[in-house]
């Protein structure tokens, strides 16, 4: 089976555990203000590559991925569905750690189609990295164009499955910085159990030139770049509604 | 056994020179964490104060503090000299005061003076006198043999960077023989090699016997050394203390009297900590007074100075020693040879804070203890400063107890040298090809008058036909010109002492080297995978290229360019081999011009490539700036495709990275991958 790769990075170190190959797959329905890959956005154009090829690639340079893996992430890797559950069915076979980057835009819990074809992936998943835009469903929808109901519901899916999970969040001024939505995120990460680590990037322009390549003109031109420190505080906020959340359920269950 | 050796195993080194013998009976492998380690005393803050103070004013002044004018460097030429006499536990200077520039005319008395004029002081008239009319220097030697032919390669830059003028360097002694044996056990073992040399006067013989005669009169010079300072070298080394500083004697000695382009140390923190364990063990020495010998000691190595001219710093980017200390490995035994000593070496990074010199190498193997690797994780990130060579590669041809000499040469210590040889052009050879030997930035024909390619556009097979035969010619003319340099270096500036510290049988590496590898590499598969077009001046002689259409680049993990440049290290390889090598050397080669690529690029003209004329080649073995556009991994494929077995004097592949590309917290970039939901606070 063929895949449309955009490209492939052959060390990336910050895509999970450990130095993994990490195959940026083409199409994504969302549309976030900050995002920093506005060339993965169409489904069309990029290379057309076979599950095989990746992994004979990846074979190749297997040694420098030893405490790491393969990471598929775009775009929206799960818009291509089919095409990462034969590469990580394969990949699994061979003993490779496997790790799915997405939105969780694609999931649908009333479409048990999707559901199946989901779970089969996720059946050959090592970690899943969900990236939650915003926790708030209006807000959800400015930010990136597509409700958040989906997501929050594939998050819960996985949790019912216990798929390891990181969970990212990216915090732009004005737009996610807002401590009430970071404490409501706490909370509702606070309900799942398969939660490994929480990931807060700041947000950074570092995908500008990209839109002007494209022709597109860039949609935060006047939103600075984040501090640092400044992701390490959002990150205790939301780590704060996390332990409020376990503290209230463990109350009720007394 | 001799008293000063109590309480270690015996072995063969005690019957013979044997340093790894001794070192594989007695060291002891250390698997724990740095916790261990002591900070800097006050001592210590107080005389690296005194340095930095000095480096300052050093700097202000331009670059030279002060420089010896009248008196020529030997083993025993200047008195004692100090920072701090009473705060120093490890002593010993070139000159008589620390920061002062020796006098080294054996290389060559014009870049001697030049080095001086240059930095503002004039070197005596009467030493000039004597050197340009009464005592050969390995320069004029030289210049005597030259062929026009290597002459004219030398002016266009085909072949570069010759130590002709100035210290090949790149031997290293092993000064851990002072401490071990003390010096009358050398000289006796000396002077029994002389009396055992064949008999019939063959020129080798006498050669032979003469240099002997200088090793033992180096090794005299070595204990009066000793005495200058107060200490007797005639013994071996009681305590760690004394193997330290005894071991330093070796070194000090050797960079007294060789101004080398790389005078490296060895391979010493496994064989010194043997008696830093026998003296925690007997309560001789605190880890706190160790860790300050130590301290010390790598503080006179990061003093070592050679006066040297602003084209030589230009061509290696700076002022670089190579003061290269090899650390760590595997034995082949199976064994880590990681030691606490191999920490305290690291830790000065932290104690004394970072420094390019000593250049600190850990020979690394995925089998070292994980500890160790954490700790060389820790140190590099604080400190940038830690160079990494794969052990698990040499081992298999140079075995437990060698080490790197400069950035990458390996040799088995005290049993093989080598002969430096600089480099080889070879972007420039391909232009000879195509241009039948002229110049093409003189248009003078240097090479020979083969017939040039006429066509407009290039044709793989003609080039590749042509370019075989110019590296031919490149080959013969770079070996031969290497004979003439080494035979001359043996006679008017031969490393007496550092050849005391060598073994009877002696295997030289005829070192070789390349530039430009990638630049060819994208070359000639421009050629082949796309149409590059020929731009001829007047004359008709090819000055610029334009290509049409795209070709795979060396870079990006892709076999149909990366084995063209595999494929060229080989067949040139084959044809340095081809040649007859001065006493009997053993041709290698590297791919290593780790800061002089922009020399070369500078006196090369435009490449089928695309480079266009003056611009800087890439670094060693690196391909070529923004063509490797598949990441750092497939970068690298690249380079691990090239033939270590065709190029055993080392590959480099210089590497930058921004530290939030290799992860995201520093508990990530050590290693601790394990991110997990922090909820305790």
């Amino acid at each position: 089976m063929t895949g449309q790769i955009h490209s492939i990075e052959s060390f990336g170190t910050v895509d999970g555990p450990g130095v993994r190959m990490v195959v940026f797959t083409k199409g994504c329905p969302m549309r976030c203000l900050y995002c920093h890959n506005p060339d993965t956005w169409e489904t069309k154009g990029g290379t057309e590559m076979t599950t095989d090829e990746i992994l004979e690639q990846y074979a190749r340079n297997a040694q420098f991925y030893r405490h790491g893996g393969i990471t598929v992430t775009g775009g929206e890797p799960m818009l291509q569905m089919d095409f990462v559950t034969e590469l990580f069915e394969k990949a699994h076979k061979k003993g490779i750690h496997t790790c799915l980057d997405t939105s969780g835009i694609v999931f649908r819990p009333d479409s048990p189609h999707i559901v199946e074809k989901t779970d089969k992936l996720l059946a050959v998943t090592d970690l899943v990295m969900l990236d939650i835009k915003h926790i708030d469903p209006q807000e959800h929808q400015k930010l990136t164009a597509n409700p958040n109901a989906g997501i929050l519901a594939f998050a819960r899916h996985m949790d019912e499955k216990q798929v390891p999970v990181w969970i990212r969040h990216v915090v732009v001024p004005g737009i996610t910085d807002n401590p009430d939505y970071l404490y409501q995120l706490g909370r509702f990460i606070g309900t799942l159990s398969n939660v490994k680590a929480l990931d807060v990037l700041p947000y950074h322009d570092m995908g500008k030139s990209k839109y002007k390549e494209l022709g597109i003109p860039y949609p935060l031109e006047d939103v600075q770049p984040l501090p640092k420190e400044k992701a390490t505080e959002a990150k205790q906020v939301i780590l704060s509604g996390v332990r409020d959340e376990r503290a209230a359920a463990e109350n009720k269950s007394v | 056994m001799r008293p000063e050796w109590t309480d270690f195993t015996s072995g063969v080194w005690e019957r013979e020179i044997n340093v790894r013998d001794f070192i594989q009976k007695n060291y002891t492998p250390y698997d724990g964490d740095d916790a261990f380690l002591a900070g800097p005393t006050q001592n210590t803050k107080d005389l690296w104060a005194q340095v930095m103070d000095l480096s300052k004013q050093e700097r202000e002044k331009g670059g030279v503090l002060d420089m010896d004018t009248k008196i020529i460097s030997t083993i025993t030429s200047h008195g004692p000299g100090y920072l701090d006499k009473d705060k120093e536990t490890i002593v010993g200077f070139q000159t008589d005061k620390p920061f002062k520039r020796s006098l080294q005319p054996y290389g060559g008395i014009r870049m001697a003076m030049k080095a001086c004029q240059d930095n503002g002081y004039e070197v005596d008239p009467e030493i000039v006198e004597f050197f340009t009319t009464h005592r050969k220097t390995h320069n004029a030697g030289v210049f005597d043999a030259y062929t026009p032919e290597m002459r004219a390669c030398r002016s266009s830059h085909i072949i570069t960077g010759l130590p002709d003028a100035y210290g090949r360097g790149r031997i290293i002694g092993d000064y851990r023989r002072v401490a071990l044996y003390g010096i009358d056990r050398l000289i006796e073992d000396k002077t029994e090699q002389k009396n055992t040399t064949r008999t019939i006067m063959y020129s080798d013989v006498i050669r032979n016997r003469e240099e002997l005669s200088e090793q033992l009169r180096a090794l005299q010079d070595l204990k009066k050394l000793g005495e200058i300072y107060g200490y007797d070298l005639s013994k071996p080394a009681t305590n760690v203390k004394e193997a330290i500083q005894w071991t330093y004697f070796g070194y000090l000695a050797a960079v007294k009297e060789q101004n080398g382009a790389a005078m490296s140390l060895g391979r010493t923190s496994t064989f010194i900590d043997i008696y830093a364990e026998r003296d925690l063990k007997n309560g001789t020495f605190t880890e706190e007074e160790i860790q300050e010998f130590v301290d010390h000691f790598i503080m006179k190595l990061r003093l070592v100075k050679f006066a040297r001219t602003p084209e030589y710093n230009a061509l290696f980017s700076g002022d670089p020693t190579w003061v290269t200390e090899s650390i760590g490995g595997v034995g082949i035994d199976g064994r880590h040879m990681v030691t606490k000593m191999s920490f305290r070496y690291l830790h000065t990074l932290t104690n004394l804070g970072t420094a390019p010199e000593p250049n600190l190498t850990v020979l690394w193997s995925t089998r070292l203890p994980e500890n160790f690797k954490r700790f060389c994780a820790k140190t590099s990130i604080e400190s940038s400063s830690v160079q990494y060579e794969n052990d698990d590669l040499m081992r298999v041809t140079h075995g437990d107890d060698y080490a790197i000499a400069c950035c990458v040469s390996s040799m088995r210590l005290g049993k093989e040298m080598q002969f430096f040889g600089a480099r080889a052009n070879l972007a420039k050879c391909l232009l000879y090809a195509i241009n039948g030997g002229v110049d093409e930035i003189t248009k003078k024909q240097v090479g020979p008058k083969y017939r040039p390619i006429t066509s407009e556009y290039l044709d793989y097979d003609e080039v590749m036909e042509k370019y075989k035969d110019m590296m031919q010619w490149l080959a013969r003319v770079y070996v031969n010109t290497l004979n003439i340099i080494h035979y001359m270096h043996d006679k008017y500036c031969y490393e007496r002492l550092q050849m005391a510290l060598h073994d009877k049988e002696v295997t030289r590496w005829f070192a070789t080297g390349i530039a430009g590898l990638s630049v060819v590499a994208d070359s000639l598969s421009a050629i082949k995978y796309a149409k590059v077009r020929t731009i001829r001046d007047e004359n008709g002689i090819v000055v610029d290229y334009e290509v049409e259409g795209d070709f795979p680049k060396y870079g990006n993990d892709d076999d149909r360019v990366d084995m063209i440049a595999s494929d060229l290290v080989h067949t040139f390889m084959n044809y340095v081999k081809g040649n007859h090598t001065y006493r009997g050397g053993k041709p290698t080669t590297s791919i290593l011009t780790i800061t002089s690529n922009v020399v070369y690029g500078k006196n090369t003209g435009s490449t089928p490539d695309g480079r266009k004329g003056g611009e800087p080649f890439a670094p060693g073995a690196n391909p070529m700036h923004t063509r490797d556009s598949h990441g750092a991994v497939s970068s690298l494929a690249s380079v691990s495709k090239l033939p270590f077995r065709d190029a055993q004097d080392g590959i480099s592949n210089t590497f930058s990275i921004i530290p939030n590309a290799l992860g995201k917290e520093d508990a990530v970039f050590a290693g601790d991958l394990e991110v997990d939901l922090d909820l305790k606070k």
